[in-house]
């Protein structure tokens, strides 16, 4: 290390730099997925369904949510459980969560 | 052999309509017989770009419907000998366009021309597939933006599954990248992607680097093509990307900010 290396700032990513690579992470996904059928709606029907099977849920109460990172993507299922009326204070989500196949 | 080109962008507005008539309008300087067509149905411009839209008289879609010949809706360019423009209409809507109908009017021209341009409508709707279908050469138009490079991408995907040459399975199309509206001074500074960056990420081999230019709005509002302004960086970068085309070796130019003198720079640091 010299000693002008004390001075210098390592410089923050450049706003270009900054495209590139949400670009890059965007691109990665959506090849991937370009030639995959759209599966979160059939998904949440099916989940739904069997959820159903044991307890009756509120179809509005199903949130699926899809997070995509670099690495993996990240699947969020959300059922709002009704509460029953002897236990109404207690928290009524009950959350699911999964992961994804990583992205290739 | 007739080749189709297609001139392609997903993204409106990146400079599809201006690299077809300059691209067009290069390989008929270069004594090759060319076509461009307008596929922008309902939204004609290409009329415009090339100056002749007081002498439209027939359209792309009349001709499609037989109400014309195909030699009554071609345009015969006026300055340049051997180029020709087929216009779309402004009335129809792109339903107008049958793969049908497009394939035999390709058919006949393909027998007179040697470059047939199809200049493509924004999008990936049916106008868009319409004028992708039957290519044999792609030009993807990319501004170095994230939007227009994403949708470039995707445009990619659609040519490398929906065109007459992936459904049969031929040898696939040729893709070329054009990137146009590129700011060396702006790239210097980092606030634009470099045409390295869209490389790597678009991965298609480059034909080349139109410069941001005066230029191409002044030649718009004359109704010139660009690349017949000599003079300007963009009319220069037009003709050495047709080169090329052609299989030229040609060195990419204006990427590199203009060197200023020391005057400029002292002004510069002060200002």
């Amino acid at each position: 290390m010299s000693l002008l290396d004390i001075f210098k700032r390592s410089k923050p990513p450049t706003i270009a730099a900054q495209a590139k690579e949400r670009l890059q992470i965007v691109l990665a996904h959506e090849r991937s997925d370009r030639n995959s059928p759209d599966f979160l709606p059939a998904l949440q029907q099916e989940l739904l369904a069997v959820i159903k099977k044991y307890v009756s849920v509120d179809e509005d109460k199903v949130a699926v949510k899809l997070e995509r990172e670099s690495g993996c993507s990240m699947l969020e299922v959300n059922v709002e459980l009704p509460s029953p009326a002897a236990r109404a204070a207690a928290a009524a989500a009950a959350a699911v969560k999964g992961k994804t196949a990583p992205a290739s | 052999m007739a080749k189709i080109i297609t001139m392609t962008s997903g993204k409106g507005g990146v400079g599809k309509t201006t690299s077809s008539a300059a691209v067009g309008t290069g390989l008929a300087l270069r004594g090759f017989k060319t076509c461009i067509i307008d596929f922008d149905v309902g939204l004609r411009n290409l009329d415009l770009i090339m100056g002749c839209e007081r002498r439209v008289v027939f359209d792309f879609i009349n001709v499609i419907n037989g109400e014309a010949r195909l030699n009554q809706a071609l345009i015969k360019d006026k300055r340049v000998e051997n180029l020709y423009i087929l216009p779309t209409s402004q009335t129809r809507d792109k339903d107008a366009l049958t793969p049908a109908g497009v394939g035999k009017i390709l058919d006949e021209l393909k027998k007179e021309f040697d470059y047939i341009i199809c200049d493509s409508p924004a999008g990936i709707e049916k106008g868009a597939l319409m004028a992708l279908y039957w290519a044999d050469h792609a030009i993807v138009v990319t501004n170095p933006e994230v939007s227009s490079v994403r949708d470039s991408d995707r445009i990619l995907g659609v040519i490398q599954a929906k065109s007459r040459r992936a459904e049969q399975g031929l040898e696939p199309v040729q893709e070329h990248l054009l990137v146009t509206r590129y700011d060396v001074e702006r790239v210097e500074k980092g606030e634009m992607l470099k045409v390295d960056d869209v490389l790597e990420i678009l991965a298609i081999p480059l034909l080349g680097i139109i410069p941001e230019s005066p230029a191409v709005l002044k030649a718009s509002n004359v109704g010139m093509p660009v690349v017949l302004d000599d003079k300007s960086t963009a009319g220069q970068a037009y003709a050495d990307a047709v080169g090329r085309f052609l299989g030229e070796k040609i060195e990419h130019r204006f990427i590199k900010p203009e060197k200023k003198g020391l005057l400029d720079r002292l002004l510069r640091r002060t200002a």
